[in-house]
């Protein structure tokens, strides 16, 4: 497109190009060509040792990317699973205190390699070598198509000041390249106005880059749990409150068989009636030192708070903050049966809780026989002090 | 880097001069020529007929995806307490098999070994298929595969996060990095061949010029201008060093999956060294079975020569026995601990109901490669293709047994198991070789095998004899 086919229509000069054989022509090439010209570039098939030096090119600084940019994303990943860790979900794992460096070492690395790569390489390709770009004047030129296979070719750009055809012509037969041939740039190329930054072609990325996200968001926070991805919430079995079409009523809970109870249950009839549990329960257990360790420990943790260490009624509570328990001595606690005791510790009194959660039933029957004894110790009967 | 006429110097000759990469010293246009030539051909008859296996095979696998994806995971013969079965076999056997293409792109190239330019850029392809090929298992066995988001910490409506300390956590960034790595590390590879590739199609037609659209865009419009070589060679260099601890933090991170837990057998300290070794092993040996065919399909019997192969070989010994050497070394220190429990599961995997998969093991892993100490078996093809499939076959074993022999009798007898692969986890294993090869045939037809420029530079009259400034 740019080679001298188009010489008619007078486009503008890129270049003057010659090709060479072997990589030492080209290095000699290039030496002398740097002592002339600052826009020039040489061609290989391969990146020749040494070339950088002849060209008098300096190191490139490209590793600074890697190091800055992976050290920061490393950085920015360790705040996020301190973060995460230590403020939005603090939990104990294995033991471990909630912020544990030493198991973070491999994610961290690997978010270095990942980030410090990744970023390399796109920064090379984008900045530092200036592509995509596929409208360089060089391209489909025969200069290209030799250098891209096994020519060196020099290239000295008309750009550069020092740069007229003539002279330029002159040096690179001096050199001894072959094929001396002018490239120019391409004049449809040129007034094409294709380019990665044209606002259009950045504003359909844009849209695309958006409508994507939306979709990723879409799928993976409302379809998956749609139908047919909701497979393990949605089962074929029976709920308590469905209903089904197996029972004649159309209840999926249905009632026990007449005459039996369900595994665990016992059935308790004098819930709403003390005076007929005064009558017909008794202590079971008997007064023994073990029953009465219990009934101390049992009482002093779960009753002692409100009714006081003795029973004097003396709450160790603040009296704004709960009713102090009354007094277990009082003659009409006395002369209660065990029964009637063991109904208003099972299922509450007045301001009282019920304590069935927290007393088993052989830790309230021991309670009782404590109560007994404390009733006795604040009360003594002469005979006691025998 | 030896400068030939270096090598007579004070009458001693240099030893380090190394024959060179490729054989009967080709122009650099031929190279290109024996390069892209299967490209730029019409697809032969041995191509069509092994990618029309290769596509069989992996439509197996695809079905027995599609049965694991319909009916759940409860179509393979996972079980409790054998809950890691064949999918966690088949997802370590095929990272490890990537882990060949990474050590020879990166570990050769920061030690300079220039007989890596034949294959590295195939072994590299094969990490990429390898990977992928791998990624589905533990896709699959989380059981939702449409779920994979769940396994980042991304701001989610369950409101928690992944636990940064678990190593399947661990296991995700390793191998999610090391997939991505290894894709750019090859792309930037590629890059200078498509453009060659892309200077080459000139013809006129539509099918050309679709074909150099799709090269042009591929190459980025390389140039092979040395302003670009410039920092092309230092990324290069970047790449293969961040590479080299990736390659190892991989399946460092894959043994410590086994390593962290508690489970005797697999809570072993020489897991990392143990698994990246094997990896290596594994790797090489799928390298050389897939390069001998590849030479011999496309004609590249002078590219990728028999030095280069025989090089391999010599790792394939070296690898071998460090692996070994690990298979000893984890008797020694069960019978060295003291530890009941551990004792009893080295003599129940050597002795006991699996003792067949463990003496596959030995005899495939220790045993074959021992036969490369001989210079001449070394160099003879067919038997480094069969030593090859043997040592494939071994490593296959060596993560069932290492997985299903601990799992299946650990501490307490009443919850010893057994384990039975069903029909779709066979499916899944033979299906996945479809896989791999089908992307692998694809990529040679397709795709430059060998790196062009690379190789060029390493041709005997590619160095320019007298030296500008240093060496790097």
């Amino acid at each position: 497109m740019s080679s001298s086919m188009d010489n008619s229509m007078n486009p503008k000069l890129y270049a003057l190009t010659g090709l060479f054989d072997t990589p030492d022509e080209i290095m000699h090439a290039a030496e002398t060509a740097s002592r002339k010209y600052r826009k020039y570039d040489v061609h290989t098939p391969y990146p020749v040792h040494g070339m950088d030096d002849a060209m008098g090119l300096g190191e490139s600084p490209i590793g600074w990317v890697t190091i800055l940019i992976g050290t920061t994303c490393m950085l920015l990943m360790l705040a996020f699973i301190a973060w995460v860790s230590l403020v939005d979900y603090p939990s104990v794992w294995a033991g471990k205190p909630y912020f544990n460096l030493p198991g973070y070492i491999p994610i961290l690395f690997e978010v270095l390699v990942l980030t410090g790569a990744v970023s390399t390489v796109i920064i090379m390709f984008t900045i530092a070598c200036g592509l995509p770009n596929n409208s360089h004047p060089l391209h489909d030129t025969p200069y290209m198509q030799r250098t891209s296979d096994d020519k060196f070719g020099l290239c000295l750009e008309a750009e550069d000041e020092a740069f007229d055809e003539t002279s330029a012509r002159e040096l690179l037969t001096a050199l001894g390249a072959q094929k001396i041939e002018p490239v120019y740039f391409d004049a449809k190329e040129a007034s094409s106005g294709l380019s990665l930054l044209n606002p259009w072609f950045l504003g359909f990325g844009g849209a695309a880059a958006t409508g994507m996200s939306v979709f990723i968001y879409l799928t993976f926070n409302y379809m998956v749990f749609e139908a047919p991805f909701n497979w393990m919430s949605v089962q074929p079995k029976l709920s308590e409150q469905s209903p089904s079409a197996i029972f004649a009523d159309g209840r999926s809970m249905q009632k026990p068989v007449e005459g039996t109870i369900s595994r665990g249950y016992i059935p308790e009839p004098f819930e709403k009636d003390p005076e007929a549990m005064a009558k017909y329960v008794v202590n079971p257990l008997p007064v023994t030192q073990d029953v009465l360790a219990l009934g101390k420990e049992k009482f002093e943790s779960r009753c002692s708070a409100c009714h006081g260490n003795y029973a004097n009624g003396d709450s160790r509570l603040p009296a704004d903050a709960y009713p102090p328990g009354p007094t277990l001595h009082s003659p009409k606690v006395a002369n209660w049966k065990d029964g009637h005791i063991y109904h208003v510790i099972t299922y509450g009194q007045n301001v009282m809780p019920a304590y069935a959660k927290q007393l088993t039933k052989d830790e309230r029957w021991a309670v009782i026989h404590y109560i007994r004894a404390l009733q006795r110790s604040q009360n003594p009967k002469e005979t006691d002090l025998k | 880097m030896q400068v030939a006429d270096k090598s007579t110097l004070d009458g001693i000759p240099d030893y380090s001069v190394e024959p060179s990469v490729v054989l009967k010293s080709p122009t650099f246009h031929e190279i290109t020529e024996t390069i892209v030539k299967p490209i730029e051909s019409p697809p032969s008859m041995k191509w069509l007929i092994a990618l029309a296996i290769s596509m069989a095979l992996f439509s197996v696998e695809i079905i027995g995806w599609g049965v694991s994806f319909y009916y759940g995971t409860g179509m393979w013969g996972n079980n409790i307490p054998v809950a890691w079965a064949f999918p966690i076999v088949n997802f370590v056997f095929w990272v490890g098999i990537g882990h060949a293409g990474t050590l020879i792109s990166a570990i050769l190239f920061i030690f300079r070994q220039k007989w890596r330019n034949g294959i590295a850029r195939f072994a590299e392809a094969m990490t990429i298929f390898a990977v992928m090929t791998a990624g589905l298992f533990p896709l699959f066995h989380t059981g939702r595969p449409w779920l994979p988001l769940y396994l980042m910490p991304y701001p989610n409506k369950h409101a928690v996060w992944v636990n940064f300390l678990s190593p399947l956590v661990w296991d995700v960034f390793a191998v999610s990095t090391y997939f991505t790595v290894s894709l750019f590390f090859w792309y930037t590879g590629l890059v200078p061949d498509f453009a060659t590739l892309r200077d080459r199609t000139l013809g006129k037609d539509l099918i050309s010029k679709i074909k150099k659209t799709i090269y042009s865009v591929l190459s980025l419009g390389w140039r092979f201008s040395n302003r670009h070589w410039r920092h092309y060679e230092r990324v290069y260099l970047i790449l293969a060093g961040v590479s080299t601890p990736l390659v190892l933090s991989v399946h460092t991170i894959v043994s410590f999956d086994f390593a962290v837990s508690g489970l005797p057998g697999w809570h072993t300290t020489i897991f990392p060294p143990y698994f990246v070794a094997g990896a290596i092993f594994s790797g090489f040996a799928m390298v050389v079975t897939v390069l001998v065919f590849i030479r011999y399909i496309f004609d590249m019997q002078h590219i990728i020569t028999l030095n280069t192969l025989e090089k391999m070989n010599k790792i394939i010994l070296l690898t071998g026995t460090l692996v070994g050497y690990a298979y000893g070394m984890e008797f020694f220190i069960a019978w060295y601990s003291g530890n009941l429990v551990e004792q009893f599961v080295f003599i129940n995997r050597a002795f006991g109901p699996y003792a067949w998969a463990y003496w596959i093991m030995i005899s495939c892993n220790v045993i074959s490669p021992q036969m490369f100490w001989f210079r001449k078996l070394r160099r003879s093809v067919p038997v480094m293709f069969v030593a090859s499939i043997f040592v494939n076959i071994g490593m296959w074993f060596e993560r069932y047994v290492i997985t299903v022999t601990s799992l299946t009798r650990d501490f307490l007898p009443s919850s010893w198991g057994w384990y039975n692969p069903t029909f779709t986890d066979f499916s899944l294993l033979f299906g996945s070789f479809g896989m791999f090869f089908t992307l692998t045939l694809l990529f040679v037809k397709f795709m430059p095998l060998v790196a062009i420029s690379e190789l060029k530079s390493v041709t005997d009259q590619a160095k320019p004899t007298h030296h500008h400034g240093g060496d790097h």
